[in-house]
């Protein structure tokens, strides 16, 4: 990409007790196959869990698949950790079923953006692009 | 058809003359719109299809008759002339109370069956105030921890005159016993309960990912299950073996019906493995298909997957009782097939998916709501998909006749075709030493995710067209109403589990939970235990303990 920045690092987290991980497999692939480096946390996590591993991986954002109606208490619950341990910088979005009159609510709550059922896989990659920055680096 | 060789002989060389003059000819002027037609599962379709086309073609062997071996044409030799299809609606969320006055509200408006969805704590073993549970207490489902949730639940609505169906799998046994506690409870003994347990783990570590222990002792309680009805529940369906879950997360219609009928066999095979006839218990195993879009496809997959049941369980097993034979089943429209974008058009693919399931002779059908996409549904749009199966059933006519599509040269070859490829799948599955093996190695796993992400990219190549999403689009309408769970069924579900625990007998829990661990650690069958425990007030989440203790956790990998 002609920067001296490193490559992108993003986890990929399923929260929570739902196991609906098709969607959260086929973005962490498609990120992947777009050059990017992807961790995928696997299924069943707790948002301390969550915001442990994207501190070890050292990643550069973090994107939260839920399709269990549990958004308004996980997006939350990771921003404040993540704050709580100094890592702000980590953006945080994500997709899933979530009804349209939250978008705003969890946008208020520090949420970088959201992707709704039907977004191509390129779309969020190029908001990946075009929003997150290597950690660290000179933005 | 069973045609003649002259017959065919002649059907070829019209054939052959149509292909050289009147197709070629058309071609010239307007080409074919694409290079390849293919079904939703891949197989490459010809422009037309006649007798000559299908491989088999042996109408007795391979059609016959309802009722009658191999049961292509249905599982009943009257089906929807005799008696409809149940109309089951999927339904619960929020509080044992919500989802109860929801049941009543469809019992009103003509559902024939309750269909029980539960919250997600409750499908893994854990109570409303475990730290797993934060933020989950209702939201996919009705929350349920103890008996006395069981008993709000299901109050007012006697257990003897419906029949009831529960999606639970990794504590299906803690379900049933404490719906034999309700209703024993209500006067109504076990022996007289209809209904269906989903009670299949197989596709859980395969698709739906709800699980508590690994996948030996899971499904060893499965057949735990199995056992236990087959002596006390005659009219209960165990198992509810389930492509559904396996098709939602991704996998085609021929996956779908190779891996679902290979869980099939590995429960068979486990009972058997245990010493019991199979015909003491292979009729009350019962089978749950998706309903996708590629209608005749849809409609093939049930007609085939009736035939390979029939023939597997005569051969494999020596089953000699019909009823061991027939594979009945429920259905549900696809769920992942419906969009965000323009939800009222979901109406139209619910009607379409229903008709498939209909014209395949399901027995039962839930039709998926519009609004899914965003929440569970309102009242308002579960209305509406009750309403397109009555409209189905009452007014469509399809009903008046058995298994109208049979003979249909494109829906027989289809069968044949769906029958053949699945069974490759099989033969497979069997080298491999059978299903759980091949769970174990994540072989079924990693064909599904392939093919959800070639779906993905067929769509975002706008090779696959899905209407107002890559086509068709228009500017968005006004939001619809959706479904809000209250959030405070959490705090109330955690207080009615305080006061369970504070007003039980906590010796006659310990005991009746060291009899749990014992069969666990035996290899007893533990359903009697179970229900000594939840008529103690033991909880989901305590029982679920014991089992974490004796077998262990089961953990995703994360693989991608």
């Amino acid at each position: 990409m002609g920067t001296v920045n490193r490559q992108l690092r993003i986890l990929v987290a399923k929260p929570g007790l739902d196991g609906h991980d098709r969607g959260a497999k086929i973005i962490a692939r498609a990120l992947r196959d777009a050059g990017i480096e992807v961790v995928y946390t696997g299924l069943h996590q707790t948002p301390e869990m969550i915001v442990a591993t994207a501190i070890q991986e050292d990643v550069d954002a973090v994107g939260l698949s839920i399709l269990s109606g549990a958004h308004m208490t996980i997006f939350p619950a990771v921003i404040e950790l993540l704050a709580a341990q100094k890592a702000s910088d980590i953006k945080v979005f994500g997709g899933g079923i979530i009804p349209q009159d939250d978008v705003p609510k969890l946008k208020a709550k520090g949420v970088a953006e959201l992707f709704l059922p039907g977004t191509s896989t390129q779309t969020t990659v190029e908001w990946i692009r075009a929003n997150v920055k290597p950690r660290g680096a000179a933005a | 058809m069973s045609f003649s060789t002259e017959d065919l002989a002649a059907v070829l060389k019209e054939r052959s003359s149509w292909t050289a003059e009147e197709l070629t000819q058309a071609l010239v002027r307007l080409p074919r719109r694409k290079k390849e037609f293919h079904t939703d599962s891949g197989i490459p379709i010809p422009d037309v299809v006649d007798a000559t086309t299908r491989r088999s073609a042996n109408e007795l062997r391979d059609v016959g008759y309802p009722g009658r071996f191999p049961f292509t044409r249905g599982p009943q030799p009257t089906m929807y002339r005799g008696r409809l299809w149940t109309m089951r609606q999927f339904a619960g969320f929020g509080s044992p109370e919500d989802t109860n006055k929801r049941f009543k509200y469809l019992l009103e408006h003509g559902v024939t069956g309750l269909s029980t969805a539960f919250d997600m704590p409750a499908l893994m073993g854990y109570d409303a105030d475990h730290s797993m549970s934060r933020g989950e207490v209702g939201k996919e489902g009705v929350a349920v921890s103890s008996l006395r949730d069981f008993e709000l639940l299901f109050d007012g609505i006697p257990l003897a005159d419906v029949t009831t169906s529960m999606t639970i799998n990794a504590t299906a046994p803690i379900a049933l016993a404490m719906y034999v506690a309700v209703a024993e409870a209500q006067g109504t003994p076990r022996a007289k309960l209809g209904g269906t347990l989903q009670n299949d783990m197989l596709k859980e570590y395969i698709a739906q990912k709800e699980w508590m222990v690994p996948p030996g002792p899971a499904v060893k309680m499965n057949c735990d299950v199995i056992e236990f009805c087959a002596r006390e529940m005659p009219r209960w369906n165990p198992v509810s073996v389930s492509g559904y879950h396996i098709r939602e997360a991704g996998a085609t219609a021929v996956q779908e019906l190779a891996f679902t009928i290979a869980d099939g066999l590995a429960y068979v095979q486990e009972c058997v493995g245990r010493g019991l006839d199979v015909d003491s218990f292979a009729q009350r195993l019962s089978f749950f298909w998706d309903v996708h879009n590629d209608f005749f496809e849809e409609v093939a997959k049930f007609r085939a997957a009736r035939r390979m049941w029939a023939r597997l369980m005569r051969d494999r097993f020596k089953a000699r009782k019909t009823e061991s034979l027939l594979l009945r089943t429920h259905a549900q429209t696809a769920g992942v097939s419906l969009t965000a974008q323009q939800p009222l058009n979901n109406v139209v693919r619910v009607a379409l998916q229903g008709l498939a399931a209909v014209l395949g002779g399901t027995q039962s059908l839930h039709t998926n709501s519009l609004d899914e996409t965003y929440a569970l549904p309102t009242e308002q749009a579960v209305t509406v998909a009750l309403r397109t199966q009555q409209i189905i059933a009452h007014e469509s006519g399809v009903d008046r006749v058995i298994d109208p599509l049979a003979g249909s040269h494109y829906v027989e070859w289809l069968t044949d075709e769906m029958e053949t490829r699945a069974m490759e799948l099989i033969t497979k599955i069997d080298e491999m030493g059978g299903m759980l093996k091949a769970v174990e190695n994540g072989f079924p796993q990693r064909e599904i995710a392939e093919s959800a992400f070639r779906w993905q990219r067929e769509v975002e190549t706008e090779e696959r067209l899905v209407v107002g999403v890559n086509a068709f689009q228009s500017a968005e309408g006004a939001p619809i109403a959706t479904l809000k769970v209250d959030e405070d069924v959490q705090a109330a579900q955690i207080e009615r589990l305080r006061l369970v625990k504070a007003s039980r007998d906590g010796a006659a829990v310990a005991r009746a939970l060291a009899g749990v661990e014992r069969a666990a650690r035996d290899g007893a069958n533990v359903m009697l235990p179970i229900i000594a425990a939840v008529k103690a007030y033991g909880t989901l989440g305590e029982i679920s303990d014991v089992f974490r203790k004796v077998f262990g956790v089961y953990r995703d990998d994360g693989r991608f």
